[in-house]
């Protein structure tokens, strides 16, 4: 069994975000970048299913600018055999991504495709529903457990009424949540060995997928401060200012 | 245990001027030799901090065609200024009555953090091995003493020292010679200055602890290319300090200050004596209106000549700041590090190559400009010790008129740690409410540092006798760690009327001010697990 596995690269989860001045996005110049946290547990879970013997392959791919390539070397370095980077700069959609997933799932044919349930960065939550509709393959998200059985997995979600366990065939698209698994550190040596793997490169527009924005983005802003509180001092005095100043009761 | 080794010609810690000049240097001089870099930070530039009006003297000869490389270093200091600041008022000093160390019209105003970024760049086109987020925690010595290479921080263990799944064991990374650049006051390099007695026959090293902000001013406000110095207000006549302010590009100014480490009063806050510093009417006026954008701080040298130590060791040499190569009246210390890492490397590569003594390092360092440089700053610093005004009036003598050339060196008399005041006999400050238009408080500015540690990791500022705070510094000194901390790290909180120290060891962001400043040196600051610490931009 294959699994290919998508990575995106975000602003770092303990870099405080800046708008940009003139609202057309945020400040990405010298901002230190990450693995998107959630696929971080994506990459875990295929490595951990190899090495358990029922996995022959995993693949990681991530489309984005050549620096995104720092985020399949990663990859790399805690267990994928192989990479791929397809190049694409500017804004990329989810239904973009999704589409050039598709082409790339028809090129590797892998058994299983996992990513994390959203990206940190836009939080967008699609590419694993909608690459699942294109594929037109069963899909299974906010993974916190996943079983590998015979030609099915079993797959605990973590939904906002606790958890569903649901079984899917295979191939099927996963997206994992953060409490998959923990995932393990990069050592220096397989960091090194990381560097001698193989990555595939290829040029986004040589996939024959329309990439441009199907979104207008009007602005980017932060969110309004937050006012300081006030101290009452009994609760009539509460009473009287949620009523007649808040409004609220 | 057994662990996994790695060989190397030379292994490298720390990836800032001095290691990566390092790193640079031996792969041009010889592009056969294995190089490995080690780095604590995240990522290269992460943790490094500096104001910086950079001087290009070392890195013209390291890259000499560095402008086509596309290096961040563009804006050139077009004007300058220095100010005595009063109170409220504030004097501005003709800039040709300052010393010719203090003039920067060939310098630019770079960030440090996206030079060392470059130079990674650089180094690891060179072919030079750069493992960012591995501290290396310990020294391994060969039989003989002399040092053998380092071992990297385990990861994965947790608060009690239990190994969690995840658990992966640091490894040996060995090296023909080891590099030691830490920077200042490096957690290895302190150990080897003892190991060796590195520092014997030295005055005692002297620090200071500096703070920087990036704040984006009005159009109106800024000139870019100006930069600007000040001494006096807030500090008093006895304590050693100055801010600098430099506009940069993009509307932005980099703000910092810096406070010699030697002052007697437990009661001094240097983080509240930089937020009060910026209410000021001269400086007010240039960043009202503006936004802080990023905040950080890190401890620096300021000993200088008298208190540099023997950089050179069996299997190792000291590097930048992990000796002390600062230039503390040209406040620059990116220039020195990067020619130290440079006469570090061409004493490697005849060392390997032809079997030299490690020790032809001091030879080759007495006979370069960095020398001449340092032994000309000699007696600024220490003449300070007399008070601001005859430290300014002494080194207008010594700098002006003779150049650094005076026939005697002033001493460093005291180690840091040892110059506080007991408590009771200090007056109390009292610093002014934030206003968090231009003032903030710890949390706020930490926050902006982007730092964090892997949660469930052990506590990585250890105390040698954990009773001391309370049962003595408390007392003595009111726990001074509560304020000499520019992140709120220590704590002293009472439940039940009952003190407790508190180490908030998460929000380090790695300035090594307490491992310097605690009077009973009762704080160890060793590697947390890697990657840890501050997420530093264009710092």
């Amino acid at each position: 069994m294959k699994i290919l596995v998508a990575v995106k690269r975000v602003i770092d989860y303990n870099v405080q975000i800046r708008v940009k001045e003139d609202g057309t996005g945020v400040v990405t110049d010298n901002v230190k970048m990450s693995t998107n946290p959630p696929d971080d547990n994506a990459i875990e879970e295929a490595v951990k299913i190899k090495e358990a013997g029922k996995a022959t392959e995993v693949v990681a791919i991530t489309i984005g600018e050549e620096k995104a390539k720092e985020t399949v070397r990663k990859a790399l370095a805690v267990g994928a055999d192989r990479g791929i980077h397809v190049k694409a700069d500017g804004i990329l959609e989810p239904l973009a991504v999704s589409k050039i997933l598709q082409k790339i799932v028809d090129k590797e044919k892998p058994d299983l495709v996992f990513m994390g349930k959203q990206a940190i960065d836009d939080d967008c939550n699609q590419t694993g529903q909608m690459l699942s509709a294109l594929l037109n393959w069963p899909q299974a998200t906010f993974a916190s457990k996943i079983d590998v059985k015979e030609n099915k997995l079993e797959v605990t979600r973590e939904i906002d009424e606790g958890l569903e366990t649901i079984e899917i065939g295979v191939p099927a698209i996963v997206t994992c949540d953060l409490r998959l698994n923990e995932p393990r550190y990069a050592s220096l040596p397989n960091i090194m060995k990381a560097k001698k793997k193989p990555i595939e490169e290829i040029v986004a527009a040589d996939l024959g997928v329309d990439v441009s924005p199907r979104l207008e983005q009007i602005k980017v802003e932060e969110p309004p401060k937050r006012k300081a509180g006030i101290k009452v001092a009994n609760v009539a005095e509460l009473v009287q200012k949620l009523k007649n100043e808040a409004k609220v009761i | 245990m057994s662990r996994e080794s790695m060989e190397y010609d030379v292994v490298i810690i720390g990836g800032g001027p001095s290691g990566l000049s390092t790193a640079i240097k031996l792969k041009q001089l010889n592009s056969s030799l294995n190089v490995c870099l080690l780095e604590k930070a995240s990522e290269i530039g992460a943790h490094i901090l500096s104001g910086n009006v950079f001087e290009t003297r070392a890195l013209d000869e390291l890259l000499p065609n560095w402008k086509e490389l596309n290096s961040p270093i563009k804006t050139k200091v077009s004007k300058e200024k220095f100010l005595f600041l009063g109170k409220t008022k504030s004097l501005s000093w003709p800039t040709w009555l300052l010393p010719a160390v203090q003039q920067n019209h060939k310098n630019y105003i770079i960030s440090l953090a996206n030079l060392c970024r470059w130079l990674a760049e650089q180094a690891e086109s060179l072919g030079v091995e750069i493992f960012p987020g591995f501290p290396a925690s310990e020294i391994l010595y060969n039989e003989d003493g002399s040092v053998k290479g380092v071992v990297t921080q385990d990861m994965g263990i947790d608060k009690e020292g239990n190994k969690k799944d995840s658990y992966e064991p640091g490894i040996e990374l060995l090296g023909k010679v080891t590099v030691f650049a830490e920077g200042c006051r490096g957690h290895l390099g302190k150990e080897l200055i003892q190991k060796f007695e590195l520092s014997r026959g030295k005055d005692p090293q002297q620090y200071g602890i500096g703070f920087k902000e990036i704040w984006e001013i009005e159009e109106k406000n800024h000139e870019e290319g100006l930069v600007m110095h000040t001494a006096g207000w807030p500090l008093d006549n006895s304590t050693y300090g100055g801010s600098f302010m430099y506009h940069a590009e993009n509307k932005q100014i980099f703000l910092g200050y810096v406070i010699g480490l030697d002052y007697k009063n437990p009661h001094l806050s240097p983080y509240d004596e930089f937020q009060r510093f910026k209410t000021h009417p001269a400086i007010k006026k240039i960043i009202e209106g503006g936004k802080r954008i990023s905040y950080g701080a890190r401890a620096l040298i300021e000993g200088g000549f008298q208190s540099l130590p023997k950089m050179f060791m069996p299997g190792a040499l000291l590097v930048g700041c992990d000796a002390g190569t600062l230039n503390m009246p040209k406040i620059k210390g990116s220039h020195t590090a990067m020619k130290s890492g440079i006469i570090a490397a061409e004493t490697i590569n005849e060392h390997l190559n032809e079997s030299k003594d490690l020790s032809i390092y001091e030879d080759k360092f007495k006979n370069s400009w960095l020398y001449k440089e340092l032994y000309e700053a000699r007696n600024v610093k220490p003449s300070f010790s007399w008070g601001l005004i005859l430290g300014i009036i002494f080194t207008g003598i010594d700098q002006i008129i003779f150049r650094g050339k005076l026939p005697f060196t002033l001493k460093h008399k005291h180690a840091d740690h040892e110059t506080l005041k007991p408590a009771n006999q200090m007056p109390k400050i009292n610093y002014p409410k934030y206003d968090n238009i231009l003032t903030f408080d710890k949390t706020s500015s930490v926050y902006l540092t982007g730092t964090n540690h892997a949660d469930n990791q052990p506590v990585h500022l250890k105390l040698k006798d954990p009773d001391l705070p309370i049962n003595y510094t408390l007392d003595k000194y009111d726990e001074p760690a509560q304020r000499y901390c520019p992140a709120g790290v220590y704590e002293v909180q009472k439940e039940n009327n009952v003190s407790k120290f508190v180490i908030n060891s998460q929000n380090c962001i790695h300035c090594k001010t307490c491992d310097i400043k605690e009077p009973s040196q009762n704080i160890n600051w060793v590697t947390p697990e890697g990657g840890g610490g501050p997420r530093y931009g264009n710092m």
